[in-house]
């Protein structure tokens, strides 16, 4: 590219390479140029780039912008190709919005193709909080065992959660609440002594000395009305049965005297506002064959 | 050649060659960047946009703070993919009152533009307190702290107030009521909750944490619940936006 280098041919002698002619208090520079595979590749993208303002949208101008003679739209190509895959996925979708449980565990196709969306959707959706395999976690429900809250684990009382959700903004929500027993309704030692009874029913080991009769006069005076007089839980009302060995948040008795003072009431979303009606009854199918079927 | 050899006043007049410079780049900004500010699609006209309550812009504050931008973006590319996985893909309009935006440009954790009422509070909580906790292979930091400490708000309306000067409309009734808005938003029932509502529609007013105090925690968590929340996209007419 050098203006001088045709009117000096100087050879440097310790490199043999040709100089650009250029000095700098007695430095002279080498002329080694651009490999020429380089050079021409270099320039062929500059020619596709003038190709590809051509094509695609590229310049911007006063009020608009060159939209390209494909007339392509990034935003156009997301839409066709999400309805692309609800098209395809459409003719199973229909047949298993229609069909019940026992219909779905019956067809091999029909299942594999709800296991298969309900897995992937889950794991997005619902693992952050049920854990991957739905093994749950403190405060977060184990959606494998066959213990359920809310419903007996029926696909349509499922469906109907995971649209709803619990204790959500959605009108027609699962509701229910823990009150909190420690604002002014309990005294501190009615409270440690329904804990201690509560423990007993689950069989677990309560502090010699206990009386557990003044404990369970306090159970049935304010706890029976949602958990049942033989506390087996309400599953209307999301009140858990408290003879199993299956705690939300811990069976040790500092975590339940927590929940009886100030309450418990775990939200779940609503996911009817952001799945599909057809991912949602895969999410159903999905969870039931968790291991939780009744 | 005699172009060349004009090209030595710039080689040798440091100041000429750095106005040089100046220009040349210039005209490059001007090319690139004027346009979009005229460009009518560049932000589309979508219903629902408002800007960031008092407490979701404290909350704003401390993902900023905390650098959750270089883990996260918040940017669903329109891909089949990430629709399929995100949601409806991100529009302008959504980031146009962030200063600056948080679109991020790496995705060690999950994509945030659509976070919002996706997971619970209690979650949230407890995620932030101890990711382990609620999701055993996660690499996120703990943020333990967050709950622990009270939120900053006293300077919140001024900042309201400079966010107004880059054109972001908050009213002077806004700034005025800013820490009571604040407030209002972190409780349960609280009276003046209704007049929040009204000045930012949407916006979800409850007790995000431990009652009667304000954390850092319950400022974040109120702002991640409302991302991507705020358009209502069975009435967005994507048709009418394509590019």
């Amino acid at each position: 590219m050098s203006v001088t280098s045709h009117d000096h041919q100087e050879i440097d002698a310790a490199t043999g390479t040709a100089t650009t002619g250029h000095e700098w208090d007695g430095i002279r520079e080498l002329n080694t140029p651009l490999p020429k595979w380089w050079l021409y590749i270099f320039y062929a993208t500059i020619v596709w780039a003038l190709g590809y303002w051509v094509v695609y949208p590229a310049i911007p101008l006063a009020t608009s912008f060159t939209k390209g003679v494909i007339n392509y739209s990034s935003r156009a190509e997301a839409t066709a190709e999400v309805s692309q895959l609800v098209a395809a996925r459409a003719p199973m979708v229909a047949q298993l919005a229609k069909a019940s449980f026992d219909d779905i565990q019956k067809d091999p196709k029909m299942l594999t193709f709800a296991r298969a969306q309900g897995k992937a959707a889950f794991g997005d959706n619902c693992a952050p909080c049920h854990g991957t395999g739905g093994g749950g976690s403190k405060a977060f429900p184990n959606l494998v065992d066959d213990d359920w809250m809310w419903g007996t684990g029926t696909l349509e009382e499922i469906q109907a959660t995971i649209t709803h959700g619990i204790r959500s903004s959605d009108p027609n929500t699962r509701q229910g609440n823990m009150p909190a027993f420690g604002d002014g309704v309990l005294k501190p030692i009615e409270i440690s002594a329904v804990a201690d009874y509560v423990r007993s029913l689950s069989k677990l080991p309560v502090d010699q000395g206990v009386d557990l009769k003044a404990g369970q006069k306090v159970f049935a005076d304010n706890c029976a009305a949602c958990h049942g007089d033989n506390a087996k839980g309400n599953q209307e009302l999301g009140a858990p049965n408290l003879t199993d060995q299956i705690w939300l948040y811990g069976s040790d008795k500092v975590t339940i005297v927590e929940g009886i003072t100030k309450g418990r009431g775990g939200m779940m979303p609503n996911w009817g506002d952001r799945l599909d009606a057809g991912t949602i009854k895969a999410l159903a199918v999905y969870v039931r064959t968790l291991g939780g079927a009744r | 050649m005699s172009l060349w050899n004009k090209h030595a006043i710039f080689e040798k007049n440091s100041i000429l060659l750095l106005i040089g410079v100046l220009i040349v780049i210039s005209i490059g900004g001007l090319v690139e960047i004027a346009p979009l500010f005229y460009l009518k699609s560049t932000i589309e006209k979508v219903e629902g946009i408002r800007p960031y309550t008092p407490l979701e812009l404290a909350g704003r504050n401390i993902y900023v703070r905390e650098g959750c931008y270089t883990c996260h973006s918040q940017m669903i590319r329109a891909l089949r993919d990430e629709v399929e996985r995100y949601g409806h893909y991100s529009l302008a309009a959504e980031s146009m009152y962030d200063h600056p935006f948080q679109w991020g440009s790496k995705r060690n954790g999950p994509d945030l533009a659509r976070v919002g009422n996706k997971y619970s509070d209690d979650w949230q909580r407890r995620h932030l307190e101890n990711p382990r906790a609620v999701v055993p292979g996660s690499i996120m930091p703990a943020y333990p702290w967050l709950a622990k400490t009270d939120v900053d708000l006293t300077h919140i309306d001024q900042e309201m107030k400079v966010l107004s000067m880059e054109g972001v409309p908050y009213t002077p009734e806004m700034i005025e009521k800013a820490s009571i808005d604040a407030k209002a938003q972190a409780v349960d029932d609280d009276p003046n909750a209704a007049d929040l509502v009204k000045r930012y529609p949407k916006a979800q007013a409850r007790a995000y944490g431990e009652k009667g105090r304000i954390t850092e925690a319950d400022a974040l968590i109120a702002y991640l619940q409302q991302l991507g929340t705020q358009v209502d996209f069975k009435l967005y007419d994507g048709k009418a936006n394509l590019r």
